[in-house]
């Protein structure tokens, strides 16, 4: 019998905040690669952007984090993984997707080791299965289809990176129902070449609940529970941290992506 | 008293079959909503699951649904379960499980039974203030303080609201009263057929104002078909129900493609008690 690829599922985003769409993102992708028979889940990772990133009304990733991991309590394979927003300054997702892959072969490595130590001891039949070459796993860069459609948006990704994610790695790509990303694919050269590691799964309980939304609802002095966990609607509230000025921050700015390729691209502008 | 606020009571009639997380931001709206015309003042939510009887397909036992409600609502303060309805022998229209609530708001200390819960006569009606009043006309046969008695309304979506006009589901009487005398609040996605469905009858025109619309701008069609539906494929329902529901159903396997299959053929229980009687051909428009 063939064995499952394992799989790790990757999200980066702002989180700002963390909501039950972003979960639910997790949870879809899941059910998806487990019922293509060829994959098995083992970890989702959820990785908040670097304050950096120069976003409107992004708040401190010190927050972010926080609220994530209480949205996380809950879950048994996902967690939050701080690494880019602890970096120096904003990093390409390419480069996180490296970081966190190679992460993952260091991890299976040390296990390995740990295998061969205690198999020098214990010699039992049950173990010899797992002294066998385990599969390596997979990393894929999780996403809604919208994410697809900024590859599009001049200057905010290098060609090269594009080509990188979908052909090393692969997407795992939320759609919901009434929007066609696959047409989108097909347009594009290098997304229609390496389609087969682009995972289209389509979300039919639409559950479109926006961070700007959330946090819109909250100046207002709006409910927004329900929509996003209980714990993070306490934390938002204790730290009183979505006001009228928090949204202002950032206002003006370009991002940081764009700020980086204008220059690279367009050398001779003064 | 232009200080003094309408107290609402928030009533959800429905299969909660299971309880979502739509239902639950249902009546965070409409408190959001009456909260900030000012006017009125949200003081307790009621999710009212329909008894079996009801026979729709698929409906679950109404132990476990009001089980689930109440695990849903725990942390709630404010929003609570009420099983009268689902511990009746037969299904109950919605305008008794109205009336039936507003007695209790009433008299507190009175348990009502079924024939107890009689129609409401001018008592309900909210008095409307001419602009310099300042007290009410006190009327012999009204309760002496008219301002303190809550309205129940009835809380739903579109769907319920447009299901008025499917023959033979409700009586046009009931309608009447219902908006009438209660009033409805009704969450509708952006860009729904509401307004029109209301323009097009002319008795819900004649009561618009005691037909609250609200507007959900975060779409979020998490359906108890859908989750049922998720369920039966062995797909994760996590985050569209509380956990704790979620948490009960996998314990208690609940849904199945044998409970989808329950009542399967049978007609609805207001389908069969409406349909003989020729009085309610009268339609909607």
């Amino acid at each position: 019998m063939k064995s499952r690829i394992p799989v790790i599922l990757l999200a980066c985003g702002s989180f700002n905040p963390t909501t039950n769409m972003h979960l639910r993102l997790f949870e879809l992708a899941r059910d998806h690669l487990h019922q293509t028979g060829r994959y098995q889940v083992i970890e989702g990772i959820m990785s908040p952007v670097n304050d950096n990133y120069g976003k409107k009304g992004l708040v401190s990733a010190r927050h972010r984090i926080a609220m994530a991991k209480l949205a996380l309590e809950t879950s048994d394979w996902i967690r939050v993984d701080p690494w880019e927003s602890e970096q120096e300054t904003w990093t390409e997702t390419v480069k996180v997707l490296r970081h966190h892959y190679n992460e993952s072969l260091r991890v299976l490595q040390s296990k390995k080791e740990f295998m061969r130590n205690k198999h020098a001891t214990e010699r039992t039949t049950g173990d010899s299965l797992s002294c066998q070459q385990p599969v390596l796993p997979e990393l894929k860069l999780l996403c809604g289809a919208d994410f697809l459609q900024t590859f599009k948006t001049p200057n905010l990704w290098k060609e090269e990176h594009i080509k990188e994610i979908v052909e090393k790695f692969g997407l795992v790509c939320i759609s919901r129902a009434g929007s066609d990303p696959s047409q989108y694919i097909k347009e594009s050269e290098l997304l229609a070449k390496f389609q087969h590691n682009i995972f289209l799964v389509k979300e039919w309980i639409q559950n479109e609940i926006s961070a700007t939304q959330i946090r819109s609802a909250l100046c207002r002095g709006l409910s927004v529970k329900y929509l996003i966990p209980d714990s993070v609607i306490s934390y938002i509230a204790h730290h009183n941290i979505y006001t009228e000025d928090s949204e202002r921050k950032n206002e003006g700015d370009l991002l940081q992506p764009l700020k980086l390729h204008n220059t690279t691209i367009n050398p001779l502008n003064d | 008293d232009p200080d003094r606020k309408t107290e609402v009571v928030l009533l959800a009639c429905g299969s909660f079959n299971p309880i979502t997380n739509m239902h639950l931001r249902l009546f965070e709206l409409a408190k959001d909503y009456f909260h900030e015309t000012g006017k009125y003042k949200v003081i307790k939510g009621i999710i009212s699951p329909v008894g079996d009887a009801y026979k729709k397909k698929g409906l679950i036992s109404a132990n476990h649904r009001v089980t689930m409600a109440k695990l849903a609502t725990k942390n709630s303060d404010w929003v609570e379960v009420d099983d009268w309805e689902s511990c009746q022998s037969e299904w109950l229209e919605t305008l008794k499980v109205l009336r039936y609530h507003h007695q209790k708001l009433l008299s507190p200390d009175v348990t009502n039974s079924l024939p107890d819960a009689v129609p409401l006569t001018k008592l309900g009606r909210k008095r409307k203030q001419e602009p310099n009043r300042h007290h009410p006309i006190k009327k012999k046969n009204q309760s002496p303080d008219v301002k303190s008695v809550p309205q129940v309304k009835l809380l739903c979506g579109s769907d319920m609201l447009e299901s008025f006009g499917i023959p033979n589901l409700w009586k046009l009487e009931d309608i009447t009263e219902i908006v009438e005398k209660h009033g409805l609040v009704c969450i509708s996605r952006a860009g729904n057929n509401v307004q029109k469905f209301i323009y097009e009858s002319d008795i819900l025109w004649r009561h618009k104002n005691n037909i609250h619309l609200v507007e959900e701008w975060i779409t979020n069609d998490i359906s108890s078909t859908k989750i049922r539906r998720a369920l039966r494929r062995g797909q994760s329902i996590r985050y569209l129900v509380p956990d704790v529901v979620r948490a009960y159903i996998e314990k208690n396997n609940l849904y199945s493609p044998e409970s989808e299959d329950r009542n399967a053929g049978v007609v609805l229980a207001p389908l069969q008690k409406h349909a003989s009687d020729s009085k309610n051909q009268q339609a909607l428009n």
